[in-house]
């Protein structure tokens, strides 16, 4: 076990020495600060008298020129990710290391799952910090202190996130396992996540379109429509994970996006003024994002598991 | 089965490896004693670092067995690797870290002590004469001193043997004569055992006790330099090959009388005087009081290169 514990450490202290930390830290700071900032100019319109919620709105509210937090994270985590996993394996074989760690009196899942496990770390403090620094801010400016409720919420949502970033970093790690030169393991990482993240959405759309056409279409159509363009684009975790993010985040209203006949049924109601909306309790979000919830943290074990399988069953050449 | 014998440290037991259909590692038996130094000749592909691989436990073999120390690579590879140092050929060291961050790193692998790993630090640097460059980053080493480096990261964890593969690949001769005089010191002082993988045996031949040579996954030979020279050259040290005009009868018994001649065969005009000295002059001055014109005379002395040239011109 100190084994483990001796790469998590050596993997932590490299991974906050290393430039690509400081570069993504400033990157998810310059981010997360202007979303904020944005999110406070804007607030007082977004948040109805009525809602509780106040203190979610800091990381859910955008403007016009600038996204919210949410939608940068969603943006980064992936990035995040995929740089911290892409090299863990393959750039230790090429620098000559991995024979010489490996003769050493330890089991060779030691190493993977100390840099695995120093992965998650980082991305944890990175994302929970941001989020204490931007709660921060908004407990001074707006002077609203977050609800017990809330501050489960945000829990939960830095819990998503970490597990949606070890996806990502799983599945470039096994591309580091499987791949001799980190840049193709990173660019084949990178093109999944463009694919999964801009192509999918598109590709969901227009089969969507092309089984149901949407020109004078009826409500039910409507909704068929609706039905295949979210089933398909449920294939990315990329779209799990904004789903998940939203219900947590927005109690008032953010579960109906991700339900087809709500959805529809409810827009008219809603811009009629005829249906107001209350927000959900933190138990009933859970069960509407458990699905994607379970997915992700599936995807996220199986990424890992095979590139764990992958590395104990290959054969270590000095060259 | 534990092979206990407290006196070989390596035992192979006809150990086999191959990938797919193809057979890189054939039948191979060693067995190594303590305080040995131990060389692995043979080409690039022969099969010495997959041997070497099989031996710490980082490659199953496909049949056979490997003990090191009483305990099977295969099955008990952590303690295999607590008492073996191994230094791969293309080694490699966190380029970003000073030399100490390095050592650290392994002797923590190792389970050291916290409270023993300064100290512990020195004492291999200053062995490898690095002690002054303790803090500074790896990536300004030359190749040398990271050979040297390397060499204190398996002395870090007190290993009862240490292999090196191909361990002067690359480095000029005065740097490697270094490498190789630090490698006898510690064999004598700290009674290390060594196995050596090269196909430089020039340099190895200065050092190892015994050799062994392979050649496509086989050990084709395996004894002292001396005794496979004699083996090589029919029985003596030196191998001298005359060529004359003419070879009369009677000549071949003469040349037989000569002292320290161990044997003489004969193949139409040459012949080769197998001897334990350099018997030249003796030779040539029997030669001319029996008035034959002596076209050439050779000497092979370098048994290793001859067995070399023998098994490595057959590929």
């Amino acid at each position: 076990m100190r084994s483990v514990l001796t790469v998590f450490r050596k993997e932590l202290s490299d991974h906050f020495c290393s430039n690509k930390f400081l570069v993504l830290l400033a990157l998810i700071y310059v981010s997360g600060l202007s979303s904020t900032y944005v999110a406070l100019t804007n607030i007082r319109e977004a948040a109805s008298s009525l809602d509780k919620h106040v203190f979610l709105y800091l990381f859910t509210t955008g403007g016009d020129v600038l996204p919210s937090f949410i939608t940068f994270i969603n943006f980064f985590i992936p990035i995040i990710g995929i740089i911290f996993g892409f090299d863990a394996i393959n750039s230790e074989r090429n620098s000559g290391n991995l024979s010489r760690i490996l003769s050493q009196p330890i089991y060779r899942d030691s190493l993977i799952n100390g840099k695995f496990l120093a992965g998650i770390a980082t991305l944890f403090i990175i994302i929970s910090s941001i989020v204490i620094i931007i709660s921060g801010i908004g407990l001074v400016a707006i002077g609203v202190p977050p609800t017990s409720e809330e501050i489960l919420r945000l829990f939960f949502f830095v819990f998503i996130c970490v597990i949606y970033g070890g996806f990502w970093m799983g599945l470039s790690m096994l591309f580091s396992v499987i791949m001799e030169k980190p840049t193709a393991s990173i660019l084949t990482s990178i093109s999944i996540w463009i694919f999964l993240m801009f192509f999918l959405p598109i590709i969901a759309n227009a089969i969507a379109s092309a089984i149901v056409p949407l020109d004078g279409a009826s409500t039910a159509d409507q909704i068929r429509n609706y039905s295949i363009e979210t089933a398909i684009s449920r294939i990315s975790p990329a779209t799990l994970f904004s789903e998940a993010i939203v219900v947590l985040l927005v109690p008032t209203g953010g579960n109906i996006f991700i339900n087809a006949v709500g959805y529809l049924q409810s827009y008219e109601l809603l811009q009629s003024g005829k249906m107001l909306l209350s927000p959900l309790s933190l138990g009933q979000s859970l069960i509407q994002v458990w699905p994607q919830l379970v997915v992700i943290i599936a995807l996220a074990i199986v990424c890992f598991a095979a590139s764990y399988i992958i590395f104990m069953r290959q054969e270590i050449r000095a060259t | 089965m534990v092979n206990d014998n407290n006196n070989n440290l390596i035992i192979c037991e006809n150990l086999t490896k191959k990938y797919n259909e193809h057979i890189v590692v054939d039948n191979f038996n060693l067995t190594v004693k303590r305080g040995e130094i131990f060389g692995l000749l043979g080409p690039n592909g022969a099969g010495k670092s997959t041997i070497i691989l099989m031996i710490l436990g980082l490659t199953e073999p496909t049949s056979g067995s490997v003990f090191v120390g009483g305990y099977n690579s295969t099955k008990e590879p952590l303690k295999v690797k607590r008492i073996t140092g191994y230094l791969p050929e293309k080694v490699g060291f966190y380029d970003d870290m000073t030399a100490r961050g390095n050592l650290e790193y392994t002797a923590e692998l190792n389970n050291i002590p916290y409270s023993e790993i300064p100290k512990k630090i020195d004492e291999v640097l200053e062995i490898v004469d690095l002690l002054k460059y303790k803090n500074s980053l790896v990536k300004t080493f030359s190749k040398g001193m990271k050979q040297r480096l390397g060499i204190a990261d398996v002395l870090i964890k007190d290993p009862q043997l240490i292999i090196f593969d191909e361990l002067t690949e690359g480095l000029d001769v005065r740097v490697a004569n270094q490498i190789l005089q630090t490698i006898l010191d510690l064999n004598k002082q700290k009674n290390i055992t060594f196995l050596l993988s090269s196909h430089q045996l020039n340099l190895i031949q200065k050092i190892c006790t015994r050799v062994g040579i392979l050649s496509k996954g086989k050990l084709i030979g395996e004894g002292s330099i001396d005794s496979l020279g004699r083996e090589m050259f029919g029985g003596g040290k030196f191998s001298i090959e005359v060529e004359l005009e003419k070879i009369p009868d009677g000549l071949i018994d003469k040349l037989k009388k000569l002292d320290k001649v161990v044997n003489v065969f004969r193949n139409e005009n040459q012949i080769r005087v197998v001897c334990d000295k350099d018997i030249r002059q003796d030779i040539s001055k029997l030669i001319a009081s029996e008035g034959i014109l002596l076209t050439r005379m050779d000497i092979k002395r370098d048994a290793l290169e001859e067995i070399y040239l023998k098994y490595f011109k057959e590929e």
